[in-house]
């Protein structure tokens, strides 16, 4: 307890030389990892299974950057976020099969290219607007309750999605369209790596960076910025807060959906029951990340996919969630604040 | 005019004596008033609106399951309502203690064990092991709280609650996965249950034995819950709850006293645990699902955080909306003859309505149905500060509007 705060202040006054010791052994554990699954795998199913990891670190990735919003501004652990993420893959698969009529692969890449970011934009902006419907609603009369009570709304608020999507779409696994063709696929050797995989990759990251430029350049991304610092300041400073919450939950409920759509297209099958385990191993990228660190999120998401596709290739498929935790609770036993986060103070 | 107030004050003055005896026998009033609660509950059950939901045996038989939540949720609340720590992940140790009984009381965890319990006791005799095996239970799920809550507690709430989470995951899927010893999906099945020297055998036909158990159970919770709270440690959780920081600086081992927490609240899940296993007589992985800790903990928001009696009350109330009246809405419209609501399969919408009501009665009573005195004066000077900012804020948006 005593020593706490000093070796905080300690840390902090050297804090270049300190990232710079956390950069090299991060990088010594990727580079550890990647000497034995080539050695293991060889070069080629190596490849594979590092897009794959990061494919689907993208995907956690994305919806942790909503949990890590969300939290940043209103300490919020929003449970109904991971169901944001299900119900934007049905949104997508709902608009892609009825609405388009879409029932094979398209070759044909400006129709391809067309039909793919219809079904980003339309799933983003319906999400969005259920995400703004739901903290009108569910969340902002409880701004000033006790800190539980919006927790327990989110929790009925995933419920409720949950029982819907149940309602229209059935118990068991929906078949999302499939859009890129099986055969695009760019050989390394004995293994391939698929168009759609980097397509996914390169949507993420443009969407993160979009992200970073939006909180970090913009008059809006101040406003939120400052609203998670100190909201009654920012206030008094004459920034709309009850605007900037809801513009917060706008954006996090579009990558929702934007995961969503590309986990729809990467996996092709979506249920009612998802948005729960992902939107588990969402939260805890963002926890492992630093909670409210954007960037954090990002790197926590892609690192919980590595965990995952790692144990899936060392056949502990059915250990994935429970690896994935053990990592976490050992990450926060020595970094409690998460890997970028800030050491905060008690009641910070 | 003031024959009135005289009467009120009168009225006031005999409960004020009354209130005081109370406080002053808080053991004994808590048994009574179980036993009078306990008295009631199964006459209710004998009256017509009831007994078109379920007949009297099957409420009984309710009851006694209400009860299990009842006490996840006292546990609950010691840890989350009175020490202030978030744990989302409560499930786990009613798990372990479902767990711990499995294995004492089955042929299969007999195996497993190498003990022969069971072959020398006979199905009947090694019933009594279960009074016993409560203790057992609570120890064992206390263990686990504490190596989960050492390495974890120095964490800020809210990273406690995504590891409590996380735990709270990771147990089902280890009793789901280790096959060999725990059988995975199917679980632990023919576990004996509780016996008594003179009554003997609890049975599945008579919900009695296993009601007037729980009542027991609830009762015994109850006292060691206000003694606790009552007691220093119980000063040292609220203590903490309140300002971590000061309660260090004066002195309280934050560290010991939250493990304890911890230990205490799990012990009693674990109790929970080892009653609800010889009452269903299996024990498998999906019983202990998440959605087992996000009702526990909304019963003790709902009820009341740091209330025992409300978050009683809170957990009864939400476990029998979910599983009574949301299960009857069915007969209920049948009857009424309204065409629109006939037609509505109310099972189907059973998720949909539990969160609505768990959506509508926080926005209703943020602070919970029957919220602890000192909490709420705390929630009010909070609120009152609050406001204050709203109206600042509010200043400063018109200002904006008119640049």
């Amino acid at each position: 307890m005593t020593a706490l705060p000093a070796a905080s202040d300690a840390g902090r006054a050297r804090v270049p030389a300190g990232r710079a010791v956390r950069l090299l052994a991060l990088l010594a554990i990727v580079i550890g990892i990647g000497v034995v699954a080539v050695s293991n795998m060889g070069v080629e199913q190596a490849t594979e299974q590092l897009v794959n990891a990061l494919t689907r670190g993208a995907i956690y990735a994305l919806i942790a950057l909503g949990y890590t919003m969300v939290y940043g501004i209103i300490e919020l652990i929003n449970f109904a976020h991971g169901d944001m993420f299900m119900v934007g893959a049905f949104v997508s698969l709902t608009f892609l099969g009825q609405v388009l009529g879409l029932n094979g692969a398209i070759t044909d890449v400006p129709t391809l290219l067309f039909m793919v970011i219809a079904a980003f934009v339309v799933t983003m902006v319906i999400l969005a607007l259920v995400g703004v419907t739901i903290e009108r609603f569910a969340y902002k009369p409880l701004r000033q309750a006790p800190r539980l009570a919006p927790l327990i709304t989110a929790i009925g608020v995933s419920f409720i999605l949950q029982n819907i999507v149940q309602l229209k779409y059935g118990a068991y696994q929906t078949n999302s369209p499939q859009i890129f063709p099986d055969t695009w696929k760019i050989p390394i050797g004995t293994a391939s790596i698929s168009v759609l995989s980097l397509f996914i990759i390169a949507v993420a990251v443009i969407l993160m960076i979009g992200l970073q430029l939006f909180i970090g350049r913009t008059r809006l991304g101040r406003a939120m910025r400052s609203t998670a610092a100190d909201r009654d300041a920012a206030a008094l400073m004459g920034v709309n807060i009850n605007r900037t919450i809801a513009i917060t939950f706008l954006i996090g409920s579009a990558l929702a959906g934007a995961a969503g759509v590309v986990n729809g297209m990467q996996y092709g099958v979506a249920r009612f029951d998802d948005g729960f385990q992902a939107g588990l191993k969402a939260f805890t990228a963002a926890v492992l990340g630093g909670i409210g660190n954007t960037v954090g999120a990002a790197l926590g998401g892609f690192i919980i996919g590595f965990i995952e596709v790692g144990a899936t290739a060392m056949g502990y498929t059915r250990w994935g969630p429970a690896i994935v935790f053990g990592t976490l609770v050992i990450v926060l036993v020595f970094r409690p604040a998460g890997l970028l986060g800030q050491q905060l103070g008690e009641r910070a | 005019m003031s024959a009135v107030s005289d009467l009120g004050t009168a009225r006031t003055r005999r409960f004020d004596g009354l209130k005081k005896r109370a406080a002053r026998h808080r053991s004994w009033t808590i048994v009574v008033s179980m036993a009078v609660v306990g008295a009631i509950l199964p006459v209710l059950a004998y009256i017509p609106p009831f007994t078109s939901a379920q007949p009297p045996s099957a409420w009984i038989d309710g009851y006694t399951n209400a009860g299990v939540f009842v006490l996840l949720a006292l546990g609950l609340n010691l840890v989350v309502g009175v020490a202030g720590l978030l744990d989302l992940g409560y499930a786990a140790f009613f798990a372990i203690g479902a767990y711990t009984y499995a294995y004492v009381a089955s042929p299969f965890g007999n195996d497993i064990l190498g003990i022969t319990l069971i072959k020398s006791l006979g199905i009947e005799g090694a019933g009594i092991v279960f009074w016993p095996m409560l203790l057992v239970g609570a120890l064992v799920a206390a263990t686990f709280g504490i190596l989960l809550g050492a390495p974890t507690l120095r964490l800020r709430g809210d990273y406690l609650a995504i590891v409590t989470l996380g735990f709270g995951e990771i147990v089902p899927i280890v009793f789901l996965n280790a096959d060999a010893v725990t059988n995975g999906t199917n679980g632990i099945g023919g576990l004996v249950r509780p016996a008594l020297p003179i009554i003997g055998g609890f049975s599945a036909m008579n919900p009695w034995p296993y009601y007037v158990t729980m009542l027991a159970l609830v009762a015994t919770v109850m006292i060691l819950c206000y003694r606790l709270v009552e007691s220093r440690l119980g000063r040292s959780w609220e203590a903490i709850r309140e300002d971590e920081l000061a309660a260090a600086a004066n002195g309280i081992n934050t560290v010991t006293t939250k493990l304890l927490a911890f230990a205490l609240g799990a012990s009693t899940a674990g109790i929970a645990g080892v009653f609800n296993a010889s009452k269903l007589v299996t024990v498998s992985p999906d019983q202990f699902t998440f959605i087992v800790s996000f009702t526990v903990l909304a019963m003790v928001v709902l009820g009341g955080m740091g209330n025992f009696w409300g978050v009683a009350v809170g957990a009864f109330v939400i476990y029998t909306i979910n599983n009574v009246l949301l299960k009857s809405l069915n007969q209920f419209f049948d009857k009424t003859q309204i065409p629109i609501l006939m037609d509505i399969d109310f099972i189907q919408l059973q998720f949909l309505l539990y969160g609505l009501a768990l959506v509508g009665m926080m926005l209703l009573r943020p602070e919970g149905l029957f919220p602890n005195s000192r909490r709420k004066r705390e929630l009010h000077a909070v609120i009152a500060d609050a406001s204050e900012d709203e109206l600042l804020a509010a200043e400063a948006t018109t200002e904006e509007g008119q640049r």
